[in-house]
């Protein structure tokens, strides 16, 4: 594993902490490569929404497509790794005082399309934005947390948070910080630091992205050009693919790997990742609302076969806690909790239900929730458990039966840092809290956690709050499903990052064309 | 007869009003009782009883439904079908840049389908019992009893797919010569082509059928008639008003029941807009895509009235 840049710190006050200054080898520390990148050539991509809603303004990235053009055109401070770890982007060295203040000093030699060097008023600009109201910003609450951002030198940027939080290059490398030139309001096109120059954004329509021969990281990017645009419909997505008329699709379904795997040429990438889609049983319903219910529930969930007839293999197992294995804070000395009938009967028959018919929903918005519930049924009416099933169409589900039914289903995407999956889902008073689990002693951890620079100290209180949550809660987590894009085979370079699918949305600087 | 004729058009233009007006007011009934709004829909797992009040009022959903109804109502009257709910896009433009594709989509088929589907409907009415007639028809009701998501997943699958010979995709932006649009639209011309000819051609034969067993029809053979100028000068006019009617109803078919193959070739047309606008209840965008197809189809159907009253000679004399 990767070793941690940015929290593994000495004890002194003032804590120092130099990234590899090289950022050539960062850019290449990828997993090993037979073939040497290949410049040249020009890619179609298709990713799964498009609307006019479509964006290259960095605080109203809302749909994955978002993701990828704003990637294409932008760089972040810092970057997610492969761990999750935050890798040093246009920050290259970054220092903090206790997780309090935070003083970052740019990447030399960094220019704007246009350019313009980047400068630290550059990089005040586009974080202070998000604290104006006026700017509507989707990372206002991340955001919230920086009261003070200053340039103390042309290269040199000082934010102070108001509270420690050692996560905070995690925050910044979300895409919601890209890095803008200082005043830009105008979004009509994207002038930023970025592997790509746009040359042209049309909403709803497509995004065309040249290469950006200025580019700071050296050799990349390799294409000439990515064409990006949206296809909603996945068979039609995948049919375009097979087709030859697009050379990478993101998101594509289980079923639909077997079709693109049989065609000579084309190959499926997946990415292992954090998304899951979760057994709710809440502690606060009457009948239902207990821990042995819930226990039971848990220890009922064949995970392998879930995994395997569900997902097609396509699914990491997971143990009850939202933490993934590929997580630098997983605990993996938490015993895997297997399908174990005779525990589940054991807790059935403790929290006295009998055979009073618990009803559990599921709909299409929480993928995979109706298969998995059907094999709960069937192996829960073994010792006397009755489950019935009521699906509920998508439309409306989150608003309507997510958080409201008593036992059920909800669907969690990644987040960029465990605190901050934590403190959304699982804290007392958190509006999220799915299973309505209340324990003081976890929300003291997740506050300490918070403000923890020392690796090894946060790795413990995060590891205790994993088996806290798999134990205690009404949380049910089988499996963690991968993303699934599909691709030419001769696009080579991508590699997994569990932010998200396509290579964690960023691609476009990674990918080379074969000849 | 030319009084006769304003007066109609006349009449059936305030009528249609009427309906476009009683619709609206049903589409919004019907929207408003769907599960959720669209502070919900926008918000999908985020939708906190907080943000869903805040976005709620930030978008005047929390005035009561018969006043947003007259708001609207006033906006159209004064040309202005309101902003999407769900972007702040002006609506008019929304479905400015959708029209031209489905118009587009809609008069190509309509050219190649209303001449085929004619002349085999006139073909095998006049040899009507004949070998001829009996494959055609098995042929139409075989190609109609598929649905069209086969017919244009099976298209995609061969043409596309295996054989390479056109593109997957419907819509490719920027300019385009003749022929790449001709590849393009080739496969969702075809699938609808093959819905709608069915449809017409029977319709069609079944009119003339009628007329053609019918006495005056009978009279001219005896006079000696040729069986062209029998069908194209006798019959034809007598049976023209059921056809045009028949093809008036598939045209505006055209316009925005093409959900199917709008999805399946990613062809950015008016259907996927309005199924788009249902699923995040952005009223704004439903009720202007449901006043535009109801217009379309009210001013098809006038339109087929009028040729079929000036084409019959019985109807035009009165």
């Amino acid at each position: 594993m990767r070793t941690d840049r940015f929290a593994s710190f000495g004890t002194g006050r003032r804590e120092v902490m130099q990234l590899l200054g090289a950022a050539a080898g960062l850019a290449f520390a990828g997993p090993a490569r037979a073939q040497a990148p290949k410049r040249g050539g020009s890619i179609r991509a298709a990713g799964y929404s498009s609307s006019t809603a479509d964006t290259v303004d960095p605080a109203k990235q809302t749909l994955s497509t978002d993701y990828v053009r704003c990637n294409m055109f932008y760089n972040t401070l810092t970057a997610l790794d492969a761990n999750l770890a935050p890798q040093p982007e246009l920050a290259e060295t970054i220092e903090n005082e206790r997780a309090m203040v935070w003083t970052l000093k740019l990447r030399k030699g960094v220019t704007f399309h246009d350019g313009k060097p980047l400068t630290a008023a550059d990089v005040v600009y586009s974080l202070a934005r998000h604290n104006d109201p006026k700017v509507g910003s989707i990372a206002k609450p991340l955001a919230a947390q920086m009261t003070e951002i200053v340039a103390t030198a042309p290269d040199t940027v000082k934010i102070t948070l108001a509270s420690p939080n050692a996560d905070f290059p995690v925050v910044l490398g979300t895409f919601h910080f890209h890095i803008l030139k200082e005043g830009t309001t105008d979004f009509t096109t994207a002038i930023g630091t970025g592997p790509y120059k746009c040359k042209e954004f049309t909403p709803g329509v497509r995004t065309i992205g040249v290469r950006n021969e200025n580019y700071w990281k050296p050799g990349k990017p390799y294409l000439d050009q990515i064409e990006f645009f949206g296809i909603p419909d996945e068979t039609a997505r995948v049919n375009a693919l097979l087709a030859g008329d697009i050379q990478l699709a993101g998101g594509v379904t289980p079923r639909s790997t077997r079709l693109i795997k049989a065609q000579p040429g084309l190959s499926v990438f997946e990415t292992p990742a954090g998304v899951y889609t979760d057994l709710i049983t809440r502690l606060d319903a009457p009948v239902t609302g207990n821990l042995d219910f819930a226990l039971a529930m848990k220890y009922l969930q064949d995970r392998e076969q879930m995994r395997d007839a569900i997902w097609q293999g396509f699914a990491v197992i997971g143990n009850d806690h939202p933490i993934t294995p590929s997580n630098r804070f997983y605990n993996k000395d938490i015993p895997q909790r297997g399908f174990d009938p005779d525990k589940a009967k054991f807790h059935f028959q403790k929290s006295g239900i009998g055979s009073t018919a618990v009803p559990i929903v599921v709909s299409p918005a929480a993928a995979g929730s109706a298969e998995m519930a059907v094999m709960l049924q069937e192996a829960g009416s073994k010792f006397g458990l009755n489950l019935e099933i009521r699906r509920v169409p998508a439309d409306g589900y989150w608003a309507n039966y997510w958080l409201k039914s008593a036992v059920g289903y909800g669907n969690i995407n990644p987040r960029p840092s465990v605190d901050i999956l934590l403190s959304l889902f699982f804290k007392s008073d958190a509006p999220w809290n799915e299973s309505a689990w209340k324990d003081p002693k976890f929300d003291q951890l997740l506050l300490a956690a918070r403000g923890e620079t020392d690796f090894a100290k946060r790795k413990q209180m995060y590891g205790d709050m994993q088996l806290m949550i798999r134990d205690s809660s009404g949380i049910g987590i089988p499996l963690f499903n991968s993303y699934l894009d599909g691709h030419v085979s001769k696009l080579k370079g991508m590699s997994p990052i569990p932010v998200g699918g396509m290579m964690g949305f960023n691609f476009a600087e990674n990918v080379w064309l074969e000849a | 007869m030319n009084a006769a004729m304003l007066r109609l058009v006349a009449l059936r233009l305030v009528l249609g009003l009427l309906t476009l007006l009683i619709v609206s007011a049903l589409v919004f009934t019907a929207t408003e009782l769907l599960p959720g709004d669209v502070a919900e829909a926008l918000l999908g797992q985020s939708a906190t009883p907080t943000a869903v009040a805040g976005l709620r009022a930030a978008l005047h959903l929390d005035q009561p439904a018969w006043w947003r109804y007259l708001l609207w109502l006033g906006g159209l009257l004064g040309g202005d079908p309101g902003i999407s709910l769900v972007n702040r896009l002006p609506v008019a433009a929304q479905i400015g840049n959708r029209l031209p594709n489905s118009l587009k989509l809609a008069s190509i088929t309509a050219c190649v389908t209303v001449p085929l589907a004619l002349t085999l409907g006139i073909t095998t009415a006049m040899w009507r019992g004949s070998r001829y007639d009996r494959i055609v028809g098995m042929g139409i009701i075989g190609i109609v009893s598929v649905p069209e998501f086969l017919i244009a997943s099976l298209a995609v699958l061969v043409f596309a797919v295996k054989l390479r010979w056109l593109p997957a995709l419907a819509f490719r932006s920027g300019p385009q010569d003749f022929w790449t649009m001709l590849r393009l639209l080739a496969m969702p011309v075809g699938t609808l082509a093959l819905v709608g000819i069915g449809q017409m051609s029977r319709m069609t034969r079944a009119a003339l059928v009628t007329v053609l067993e019918s006495s005056y029809v009978e009279m001219a053979r005896l006079k000696g008639a040729g069986p062209i100028r029998i069908v194209l000068v006798h019959a034809l006019p007598n049976a023209l008003g059921p056809i045009v009617n028949a093809v008036a109803l598939s045209t505006s078919f055209l316009l925005g029941g093409v959900i199917i193959v709008e999805t399946i070739f990613n062809y950015p047309g008016l259907a996927k807009l309005m199924v788009d606008a249902v699923s995040t209840r952005d009223l704004p965008l439903v009720q202007a895509c449901a006043m535009l197809f109801c217009a379309a189809y009210l001013a098809l159907v006038l339109i087929a009235d009028v040729v079929a009253i000036l084409a019959n000679p019985r109807l035009r004399q009165r």
